[in-house]
């Protein structure tokens, strides 16, 4: 029959003589489904049809009539399956499909035989079907045609109990959802013992010889953390084969750890000690502390005094460790804070602390920031991935245009009165505020994360960071850093300096003041953009985002000291770790509270904040 | 008592209270007593009647008239801008919230005589300490004015000692505000957290619910504005006043003159932020309740709008400011929610700009601060 269908194949090829009709039906055909070769076929009639046959071509009938024959009769056994000699395709998943049609009928004590078949020929793709017959969830369906088309090949399912006592299902080796059914409808697939022993040691094999270092890795983190004595073999195997250096550790620790518990041997027990001490894992803090317990009469389970000596020492350097990552983890929180308040603040840091200008807008231009992100996303919904890079210069324009607009319509009128510059701005932002809502909505908006700012960076089982508050780190410096050569090395930031230090003198030798007081405007308005970009990845983007942050901006600037850009990096950052530092006793809102009271307190102390400006600049 | 010996004290500066307060104090009380009138002896089907939430809305607009008075004072007259009054405004409101709370006595949902709903609900055993006292009418009513003067006290002393003016002195008190709205909304104080003070039953021995109580509380709001009014006239008319004045034009020149300026800006922003905690205690009493929104730093810059849009300077603008903005606000956000923000944004935006005497300068060309720019120059 495989040769009728080459042969079927062929034909059609030189029928249609057009190659690449067929290469696709035999891809398309063989990647896609691994179940019963009926589809396959019923493919290729699609495909046919799909494709430019001649419509009225009676070739066309005739072959869709042999091969729904051919399907129908079940002849057509696996196409793909037996054709591993070929090479072009790999062995297995119709082998697996047949293989499970075996687990459903076999008497009990066959069933560990074709386990073992099933763990040859599918290796990783059988994990799921193992593990679910480990918890008791795999099933079959008694009408097998109403899930495959193959009455005769009975189809394996992974069943879930819904709420309303119905069962959901799962093929268990492609996990396709197959919809629900009642209970009557599917048949469990018994186990007992002595097959659950075997599966369990199949499913540490699967795991641990996977092709993935992350699946090896987890297999042995699982291990470990409910370590017992049958695993250690595997374990031990696993090692021999294993490449990457940190499972090797583990895989060492979790035998050290065997060791510790089991072993007669005192010496080896240091010695695993030793090699446990290595590892941050709960798992092994318990185990550490289990031996340095007394029982009721005070009498300590461990009778050999070195080794709660050593424990001891064990877990106090455990304990050092742990407080050293603790550190490590509070100053990473705080610089993190710290550049969520650097990144609202450089914006604010040029308008007000440059041009002098209180702009309340400021918390709203970040906002605008935020909302072109979110746009950005709906423009490029299949682009998620760079769309965060994409809505950074939009954002800066979008900004940047709002906040010249702001300069030349409102504050160019109030120039040195800069009480009513506050109060004007404060209408902008509530125009700016009652605007969002009435073109979005009151309600916050999902803007989704890139995968490549998902995820954490792990040093070790206590310490790891976040990849989106590393880079929102890395961007925060980036932006400021831009910002200072800006200042210091292009004639615009020269002009800037020049027209806040002396107005009329920067007028009089020939700087247009009123088209650098807008860049400049635009300019902070611009990277107030920006920092709502990166904020859009850290909170809720809602109307009243920028309002959440307009007085912790202010702070930082005033804190850092006015016209002095060092000020506001050294004021963000300090803040953001003192904060954090405060965090673990007083709770986050107390914390916030007495760092306000600390800065007002500050204010009186030194009014010109950190960094005072130095120069004629500061007299005024 | 305090008004009146004030009042005695400075007879002689009488005269320098202007031909306006006659006129204001006229309007204030014929609109007050015709409501009050209208109210409480007109038959309710008639043309004339004043609905009970007439009343309520009317003192509630007179206590937000206090409060503008008490910014005035301090912007129009002296030049600090502050943007935390709401602050003290607040802090009165729960000096007097408290009170309330505690005369709820047993009649609470929980029915605790002592604990009031939300420590029942929180598992507090017993009241805090800073609690006691607070069932006595005159410790409640002392604490109305001394809690946000003796904040002012301190607040303005450090500030003004270390001169700290200007934008800097703005952003500080908005942070004062903040800070305190961060830590009324904690649980853990003991102010009822998020939801604030409310459920209030009555206060002295009268049902906060009755016309009588309503109408009286919106007659006490209106004297109480009235001597506030009368008050802030004569001190600005006295000595005092004039220094102030000078030290909003020119502080350093007044410095040099030998005058401790900080001394008198500090004593200016007790007695302001003293007529704040009133107007709080006024409020509370007749919208029923109290919470941390109060001290949102948005409530207190709209304080300053209604001063800003009122005119500066002239404690009649302020009065008039707060109650056509709150008029505004009532009606915008009921028949338009959608525009009131925009509205009040844009209102804003062209005041400053086109109105830097508010309403009331449109009508006088000469008012106090006409020729002067307030605040200080960068």
């Amino acid at each position: 029959m495989v040769i009728l269908t080459l042969k079927l194949q062929n034909v059609l090829v030189k029928i249609s003589n057009r190659n690449f009709i067929f290469t696709i039906c035999f891809i398309e055909a063989s990647g896609d489904y691994p179940g019963a070769s009926f589809f396959s076929t019923e493919y290729i009639v699609l495909k046919i049809f799909q494709h430019s046959m001649p419509v009225k071509s009676p070739v066309k009938y005739a072959i869709m009539l042999v091969l729904v024959f051919l399907s129908a009769t079940n002849i057509v056994e696996s196409v793909y399956a037996q054709h591993d000699e070929t090479g072009v395709i790999q062995a297995g998943p119709g082998q697996i499909v047949q293989l499970g049609d075996k687990l459903a009928r076999a008497k009990l004590k066959n069933v560990q035989t074709v386990l073992v078949k099933m763990e040859a020929a599918g290796g990783d793709a059988v994990l799921a079907l193992y593990q679910a017959m480990l918890s008791g969830d795999l099933f079959y369906v008694k009408d097998a045609s109403s899930v495959s088309g193959n009455a005769a090949l009975r189809r394996l399912v992974i069943a879930s109990k819904t709420e309303n006592r119905t069962y959901l299902l799962q093929d268990a080796i492609t996990l396709d959802s197959l919809g629900e059914r009642t209970k009557k409808q599917i048949k469990k697939v018994r186990s007992n013992n002595k097959l659950r022993g075997y599966l369990r040691s199949a499913i540490a094999r699967l795991t641990l010889n996977s092709e993935q270092p992350e699946i090896r890795k987890s297999a042995v983190e699982n291990m470990l953390d409910s370590l017992d004595s049958k695993s250690i073999p595997y374990l031990e195997k696993a090692r021999e084969q294993e490449s990457e250096s940190d499972i090797i550790e583990l895989i060492d620790v979790a035998i050290a750890l065997n060791v510790l518990r089991t072993s007669e041997d005192v010496d080896l027990r240091l010695q695993a000690i030793e090699t446990v001490q290595q590892s941050l894992r709960p798992v092994v803090r318990n185990s550490l502390t289990q031996l340095l317990e007394q029982d009721e009469q005070s009498a300590f389970i461990e009778p050999n005094a070195p080794i709660r000596a050593k424990a001891r020492e064990a877990l106090d350097d455990f304990q050092n460790k742990l407080d050293f990552y603790g550190l490590l983890e509070t100053i990473f929180f705080g610089l993190s804070l710290g550049s969520v308040l650097l990144l609202v603040a450089t914006g604010l840091a040029i308008t007000f602390g440059v041009m002098g200008v209180i702009n309340m807008a400021h918390g709203e231009l970040i906002m605008l920031g935020a909302y072109t992100t979110y746009v950005v996303q709906l423009w490029m919904p299949n682009n998620i991935e760079y769309s965060v890079l994409v809505a950074i210069p939009v954002a800066f324009i979008v900004s940047g245009m709002v906040g010249i607009a702001i300069e030349r319509g409102v504050i160019r009128h109030l120039q040195g009165r800069p009480l009513e510059t506050l109060l004007a701005t404060f209408g902008i932002s509530l125009i700016l505020q009652q605007a969002v809502r009435s073109m979005f909505s009151p309600l916050n908006r999902q803007v989704a994360t890139p995968d490549w700012m998902g995820g954490s960076l792990e040093f070790n089982a206590v310490f790891s960071i976040t990849y989106n508050r590393l880079y929102i780190l890395i961007f925060a410096l980036l932006v400021f850093f831009a910002l200072q050569l800006i200042m210091k090395k292009t004639s615009l930031g020269l002009y800037v300096r020049a027209v806040s230090q002396n107005r009329d003198m920067a007028k009089a030798i020939g700087i247009r003041t009123e088209w650098v007081d807008a860049m400049t405007f635009g300019l902070g308005s611009g990277i107030a953009g920006i920092a709502g970009v990166a904020l859009s990845q850290l909170t809720n983007v809602g109307p009243n985002l920028g309002q959440a942050y307009i007085i912790d901006s202010f702070m930082v600037v005033v804190f850092g000291g006015v016209g002095n850009l060092w000020g506001t990096l050294v004021g963000g950052m300090s803040l953001g770790l003192v904060n954090k530092f405060l965090e673990p006793a007083t709770g986050a809102v107390l914390a916030n509270i007495l760092v306000l009271v600390f800065i007002i307190l500050f204010i009186q102390k030194r009014p010109r904040g950190l960094f005072p400006q130095k120069g004629r600049a500061a007299e005024s | 008592m305090k008004d009146a010996s004030l009042f005695a004290q400075q007879f002689t500066a009488l005269h320098t209270v202007r031909t306006k307060a006659p006129l204001f104090l006229g309007i204030l009380f014929t609109a007050t007593i015709y409501a009050a009138v209208c109210n409480l002896y007109v038959a309710e089907d008639s043309v004339l009647y004043v609905s009970t939430y007439t009343i309520t809305l009317l003192g509630k607009y007179l206590c937000y008239a206090l409060l503008a008075l008490s910014v005035d004072i301090v912007w129009g007259y002296c030049g600090i801008l502050s943007l935390g009054h709401g602050a003290f405004f607040a802090l009165g409101g729960y000096a007097m919230g408290m009170y309330l709370m505690r005369q709820i006595g047993d009649r609470g949902v929980y029915g605790n005589p002592d604990l009031p709903d939300f420590m029942v609900f929180l598992n507090w055993q017993e009241l805090p300490w800073y609690w006691s006292g607070f069932d006595q009418f005159w410790f409640a009513a002392l604490m109305v004015v001394l809690v946000p003067a003796v904040l002012a006290f301190v607040f303005g002393w450090l500030a003004f000692r270390s001169r700290v003016a200007g934008v800097y002195l703005a952003i500080m008190t908005q942070a004062l505000t903040y800070a305190l709205m961060l830590a009324f909304f904690r649980n853990e104080m003991g102010f009822g957290g998020n939801n604030g003070l409310t459920d209030f039953k009555d206060l002295l021995g009268y049902n906060l619910l009755s016309d009588n109580t309503r109408v009286s509380l919106f007659v006490i709001s209106a004297i109480v504005l009235a001597l506030a009014y009368v008050c802030s006239q004569l001190i600005m008319g006295s000595k005092f006043g004039r220094v102030i004045v000078g030290i909003r034009d020119a502080e350093d020149r007044l410095r040099f003159l030998g005058y401790r300026t900080d001394y008198y800006k500090v004593a200016l922003f007790v007695y302001s932020a003293l007529l704040a905690g009133i107007a709080g205690a006024l409020y509370v009493p007749q919208v029923g309740i109290i919470n941390p929104g109060e001290y949102s730093p948005l409530n207190s810059i709209e304080i300053v709008i209604w001063v800003a849009i009122g005119g500066r300077g002239t404690l009649y603008g302020a009065v008039i400011g707060a109650l056509l903005v709150n008029y505004a606000k009532t009606k915008f956000t009921a028949i338009l929610p959608e525009v009131w923000l925009f509205a009040l944004g844009a209102l804003f935006v062209a005041v400053t700009i086109f109105l830097p005497n508010g309403i009331v300068g449109l009508f006088k060309r000469t008012s106090l601060n006409d020729g002067h720019d307030l605040g200080e120059q960068p």
